[in-house]
């Protein structure tokens, strides 16, 4: 506990723009086989410093397997919401998740150089008092942390919905299931809310046999993966109403809300339209009548390509799909940052105007039968997948793989985990930065990135801009 | 007597500029509403909430009082359950989970909930008596049944000056931030008082139990 709050907090998403930029990032390392234990590599970001780009210190668990893929802060600008009175928590533990082994590390950077484990929960505590497996993503709460899974109770994860529980904030014991009415909600993925507006809206991935073993493409053929996006009344724990984007919009993942709270509207990406290949982008928003609704405003071509170029899961489509897996929104609300991790793009769009989106900036490196090299001439594995902005909004960084088991179907030569950043424009444009380029070590692949202080995926302001 | 009352109108200070008792949502109300308008409402919710708070905690000390040979027994007690609770909250530093529960909507049920949670109520409760007492002296023997509607009536001053003045303490933070100062101060005003309000329960209590002795 603090006397004042912690410097990291901000009141509302413009003043947290202005805040000192980051020092150092914290990124997934993720041994995909099982062979090597994860863990959280610990990267200078500082380019006046001289490990700039560089891996300063690695926080290696003791388990095997585990599977880190997202994680959190245990505390974040939230945390100023007079609602809840937290504001003296610090902003100082890493929330990591297994998502195969369902296990829960603690870690504290409050040194980043010598960050380490504070506390790990168990499988077994997380199965017993949630009836959930497989936790995914982290965000700080009205209740203390709120963690969504993807995956049920029994051995597979189907006995019983997936959904969110929440852990307390301070001594990271868990309190219990979120939900009290869910709706038709029955698979899960990611989510997040607007704290004084009191929603939610959570997303579908697909349930653990379906993603596990790898894409099981029957399924996607057949749009057996998820595809609703639900609207929750946050404080009472309710589901209000269930948007269905269509059964061909597979895979709806990532959940941005505009990050001004008095702004009623966010974005979701779809993964792939089983009826052309195209990746999507909707918009949705509370009209005047306060239902919610939904309308696609991106939609990304596939580009065709010779079938003997293509990895076998592909063949038969003579086209590499964008395969849109992650998104995300700068802290102003005006840039979406777009992952084309099949294609082997990055797309940023103006999205001022939430409903009609433009390009205005682009970046090609890696991709399905492309394998773009990075500008400094050294290799980019897979496609740009999990991305994250400063707070300024001035870099963007991002890193490679998507999920163990699906990078090997759609990438089934490459090898390696590399994060990068590229340089934004003053009006838009993305350009990658020759000198940051970290390369992870071998038999390591990397996934979500955390920027210290906080990053525009983590804080829930408050307080509108002025 | 003058200090009484002077407590009651500080400690409405006290409790106006802690931002646990809401004046940020004042402000939060007015920045979305884009009016100052939405502020003073949001004020008025705030102090109502805190009004029922303190006049429930007080009502029923009054209705005590009316055992009049139990007054120096009541103010002890009254004073020991006021340190009991600082106490309570000087070791138990959790803020109550139930207070996020309530919907950002319901300013007045949040604003009365959280004055009951963190006993804003209870530490009135020693000034209060003593101010009854200074009354009675005054008033000599009347019966029973006067003092017990003049002893009603003070609570009510009581907790109406003490919201007053927390209103007012509250508003102008709340209109400064508003107007000039900006976001900015919010995390920069902002201190955190649980140790000190802990500690201000147990002062109240005891010189409540003194005065009492």
């Amino acid at each position: 506990m603090n006397l004042r709050p912690d410097p990291t907090f901000h009141p509302t998403a413009q003043l947290a723009m202005q805040a000192p930029v980051e020092n150092y990032a914290f990124t997934v390392m993720l041994s995909p086989d099982g062979s090597q234990s994860d863990g959280i590599a610990v990267v200078d970001v500082n380019p006046k410093s001289d490990t700039y780009g560089q891996i300063v210190h690695k926080v290696i668990v003791p388990h095997k397997g585990d599977e880190f893929h997202h994680f959190g802060w245990n505390a974040c600008s939230s945390a100023l919401s007079p609602l809840t009175g937290h504001a003296f928590l610090e902003r100082r533990y890493l929330i990591v998740p297994g998502i195969r082994s369902s296990r829960i590390y603690i870690i504290d950077v409050k040194d980043p150089l010598k960050a380490k484990i504070h506390k790990t929960i168990e499988p077994e505590e997380v199965f017993a008092k949630t009836g959930y497996s497989r936790p995914h993503t982290i965000h700080c709460g009205p209740e203390g942390i709120y963690v969504s899974t993807l995956g049920g109770g029994g051995p597979d994860g189907t006995d019983g919905p997936p959904g969110i529980f929440i852990m307390d904030c301070e001594t990271f014991e868990i309190i219990g299931q979120y939900e009290m009415d869910r709706g038709e909600q029955d698979k899960h993925y990611d989510f997040w809310w607007n704290l004084p507006q009191d929603y939610m809206v959570s997303s579908e991935w697909g349930l653990p046999p379906q993603f596990e073993g790898g894409i099981v493409a029957e399924d996607l053929l057949s749009n057996k993966y998820g595809h609703k996006i639900h609207f929750w009344d946050l404080r009472k724990r309710k589901n209000i109403q269930t948007i269905d984007l269509g059964e061909n919009h597979q895979m709806a993942l990532e959940i941005r809300p505009a990050h001004d709270p008095k702004k009623s509207y966010g974005f979701c990406g779809v993964v792939v339209d089983t009826t052309n290949l195209q990746g999507a982008i909707f918009t949705w928003w509370r009209d005047d009548d306060g239902t919610w609704q939904a309308k696609k405003t991106i939609t990304i071509d596939p580009r065709p390509e010779k079938a003997e170029n293509l990895p076998p899961l592909l063949q038969g489509f003579e086209a590499v799909p964008p395969l849109v897996t992650d998104i995300d929104l700068s802290l102003d609300d005006r840039f979406l940052y777009v992952a084309c991790w099949g294609m082997g793009e990055m797309h940023q769009y103006d999205v001022n105007d939430p409903m009609n989106p433009k390009l205005v900036g682009k970046v090609e490196v890696g991709g399905i039968a492309r394998g773009a090299d990075h500008p400094n001439g050294k290799p980019f594995a897979y496609g740009p997948q999990m991305v994250e902005i400063s707070r300024d909004g001035k870099r963007v960084y991002w890193t490679n793989s998507l999920y163990s088991t699906w990078d090997d179907q759609f990438y089934p030569n490459d090898s390696g985990g590399q994060m990068v950043m590229a340089n934004v424009g003053p009006d838009g444009g993305l350009e990658l930065d020759k000198d940051f380029y970290v390369d992870f070590p071998e038999g390591y692949r990397s996934h979500q990135i955390r920027l210290e202080g906080g990053d525009c995926s983590t804080d829930s302001f408050c307080y509108p801009n002025v | 007597m003058a200090a009484l009352w002077g407590a009651v109108i500080f400690s409405g200070f006290y409790h106006g500029v802690n931002p646990g008792m809401g004046w940020p949502l004042a402000v939060s109300a007015a920045l979305f509403e884009q009016k100052a308008a939405a502020l003073g409402k949001a004020l008025a919710a705030l102090a109502l909430g805190h009004f029922i708070a303190m006049t429930a905690i007080l009502l029923p000390f009054s209705m005590m009082l009316t055992l009049a040979e139990f007054q120096r027994e009541i103010r002890i007690g009254a004073g020991l359950l006021v340190i009991g609770l600082g106490i309570y909250l000087l070791l138990n530093r959790r803020h109550p989970r139930f207070l996020a529960r309530v919907k950002p909507t319901q300013l007045g049920l949040w604003s009365f909930l959280a004055a009951m949670a963190h006993g804003a109520g209870l530490m009135l409760v020693p000034i209060y008596l003593g101010i009854c007492a200074v009354d009675e002296l005054d008033a000599g023997h009347a019966a029973a049944g006067e003092l017990m509607t003049a002893n009603i009536g003070t609570a009510f001053v009581v907790a109406l000056t003490h919201t007053a003045a927390m209103t007012l303490a509250g508003g102008v933070l709340a209109v400064g931030m508003y107007a000039w100062l900006g976001m900015k101060f919010l995390s920069k005003s902002w201190f955190n008082l649980d140790v000190v309000w802990a500690l201000s329960l147990i002062l109240v209590g005891a010189l409540g139990i003194w005065h009492a002795g």
